[in-house]
């Protein structure tokens, strides 16, 4: 047995990846943002991911676990806002998760995607109290973990429960938009809300995304 | 949009140097810039609980404007509208305490919370005994299962100075807790916007809204409100805020309260004092005794235009804090 795994190559990939997706896509995430909270969104991102990419290439950790680590305690001390607190600890629960994978099978094989969105999903729950259907990341996050566990069962490689958790993101992300935020600025909207996608559920797509097309491309 | 910047990834940086530099007798910054925050001058005061606030930048004179005696030890500018990181709300945090702990003021938004709860947490491990309370003065917003609660806005200069006063007494941090939690719950606030602010990094209104259109119940930041209506006279736009405020504090007659008349930023001081003669006069025809008043730019969106009422029901604890002097760069009263 050879299955493909994915490990701290990857994970460097992916996260560089993210990086330069929130500098290209800043603008259309604070436009988002400006619908239905207050248009900083992209921008919080972008110091972010620029601050962890800067980490990274100075003294990228060997290890899964560490690397993602250093993410998440970077985003924390730098995004402020809500999704600092947000993707800080959705990034240290998936890499708690990751580091598991990485000492059981040397890296993240399918079953270890599925535990890492599934513990991203559970620092979101936990850190924002917010469920499936609140228009919120977690409607991202929901879905992902949902169809990574599904395809991983079914047999799929790493990359193809990675495409499968992408797609279902992207799908999940398009679903808040006809939703009534119940958490965050824009539930001050109230039903105003409905008819924007959640910049949040966005962004979740556009980072999750990045992570199936590294590990496409990652040998 | 014109504004007086240079980049505007350094509109915070430099906004608090200059703050900084202009009122040096009172207030100092922190020593590391990457965890930036503003503390009283000479520091922590032994024995004293120390009053930490902070949030996004963009409300000045919120929140370093009111570090000095009597109000806040330490206040956290987080980036435009946006919350400061758990970082330096815990050099704050260290900062501003003189070994009698340490009281977080929070304006009820998602940032704010989790940020300053986070920060709390490393207090606690560094044994630093933290308080917080969450103001939620906005009665605009519903507080419901279905939002993330009332927000949190000019009330906030209400609660620090009362209980900056009650820590500067020297009481306990049980009890400038319950006096900040009583301050809170016994303030309302609402807000309009007659045109939207321009946030720096954006370049852009944060909304439109028509040449004849106002939103009443519009947050700090500009999230929206309860209704967007035509454009109306002072006197019926005080009216719809000052009823909103009013109706969900319960006032029927007979109390005594503070009238604080907010500006966003952009709105002159004699727009404000219409704004605050209209409802002193609705207040005193219901028989509401306005005691004591505030009217100034105090908790600012940027540069939006608008204003905000604030109705504090006072009692004698209150009065008497309210009273007691301050010295601070934005708020100064002296016995």
């Amino acid at each position: 047995m050879s299955e493909k795994v994915l490990g701290n190559e990857w994970a460097v990939a992916w996260i560089q990846a993210c990086a330069r997706i929130t500098s290209d896509e800043r603008a259309a995430l604070n436009d988002l943002d400006r619908a239905i909270g207050d248009g900083d969104h992209g921008e919080n991102l972008d110091r972010g991911f620029s601050a962890v990419a800067a980490k990274l290439d100075s003294a990228a950790p060997a290890q899964l676990g560490e690397t993602f680590k250093l993410v998440a305690t970077t985003l924390m001390s730098t995004v402020g806002g809500a999704a600092g607190p947000l993707y800080g600890t959705a990034f240290l629960r998936a890499g708690k998760a990751a580091g598991e994978a990485d000492n059981r099978a040397g890296g993240l094989d399918a079953t270890g995607v599925a535990e890492l969105l599934e513990a991203g999903l559970a620092g979101l729950v936990a850190r924002g109290k917010a469920e499936p259907g609140d228009k919120t990341m977690v409607d991202a996050w929901d879905a992902a973990a949902t169809a990574a566990r599904a395809a991983a069962e079914s047999g799929s490689d790493p990359v193809a429960v990675w495409a499968e958790a992408s797609a279902a993101a992207e799908a999940g992300a398009r679903a808040t938009e006809p939703m009534v935020a119940r958490k965050g600025r824009a539930s001050y909207l109230g039903e105003r809300s409905a008819g924007h996608r959640d910049p949040g559920a966005q962004s979740s797509a556009m980072l999750l995304a990045a992570a199936a097309a590294a590990a496409r491309d990652t040998p | 949009m014109k504004k007086l910047i240079n980049d505007p990834h350094d509109v915070v940086k430099e906004a608090v140097a200059g703050f900084v530099a202009a009122h040096s007798d009172l207030v100092a910054a922190g020593p590391d810039p990457e965890e930036l925050f503003v503390h009283r001058r000479g520091g922590a005061v032994p024995g004293k609980v120390g009053l930490v606030s902070g949030g996004g930048s963009g409300h000045e004179p919120l929140h370093v404007g009111f570090v000095g005696e009597g109000m806040l030890d330490a206040a956290v500018p987080g980036a435009v509208f946006t919350s400061p990181t758990p970082g330096p709300i815990l050099a704050a945090t260290k900062a501003a305490d003189g070994g009698a702990g340490v009281l977080h003021i929070v304006k009820n938004y998602t940032g704010d919370v989790l940020n300053f709860e986070t920060a709390a947490e490393l207090a606690d491990a560094e044994d630093i005994d933290v308080a917080a309370v969450i103001i939620n003065d906005d009665v605009a917003v519903q507080d419901s299962l279905y939002t993330a609660g009332r927000r949190g806005v000019a009330g906030t200069v209400l609660v620090e100075k009362i209980a900056g006063a009650s820590a500067e007494r020297r009481d306990d941090l049980a009890t400038v807790a319950a006096v900040a939690t009583k301050v809170n719950e016994r303030t309302r606030s609402m807000g309009v916007a007659l045109h939207a602010c321009t946030v720096p990094h954006a370049g852009e209104l944060s909304f439109e809204l028509a040449e004849d259109e106002i939103e009443i119940g519009i947050g700090i930041h500009g999230e929206p409100g309860r209704e967007r209506i035509p454009m109306a006279g002072a006197d019926d736009i005080t009216d719809r805020l000052l009823d909103a405020v009013t109706t969900d504090l319960g006032l029927s007659g007979g109390e005594e309260v503070l009238l604080f008349v907010n500006g966003m930023g952009a709105t002159p001081l004699s727009e404000l004092y219409i704004v605050y003669g209209r409802a002193a006069e609705r207040l005193a025809a219901a028989g509401v005794k306005v005691t004591r008043s505030l009217v100034g730019n105090y908790t600012t969106a940027l540069d939006m235009q608008g204003c905000s009422v604030t109705v504090l029901h006072l009692d004698e604890e209150l009065t008497t804090l309210w009273d007691a002097p301050a010295k601070t760069p934005a708020m100064r009263s002296e016995t």
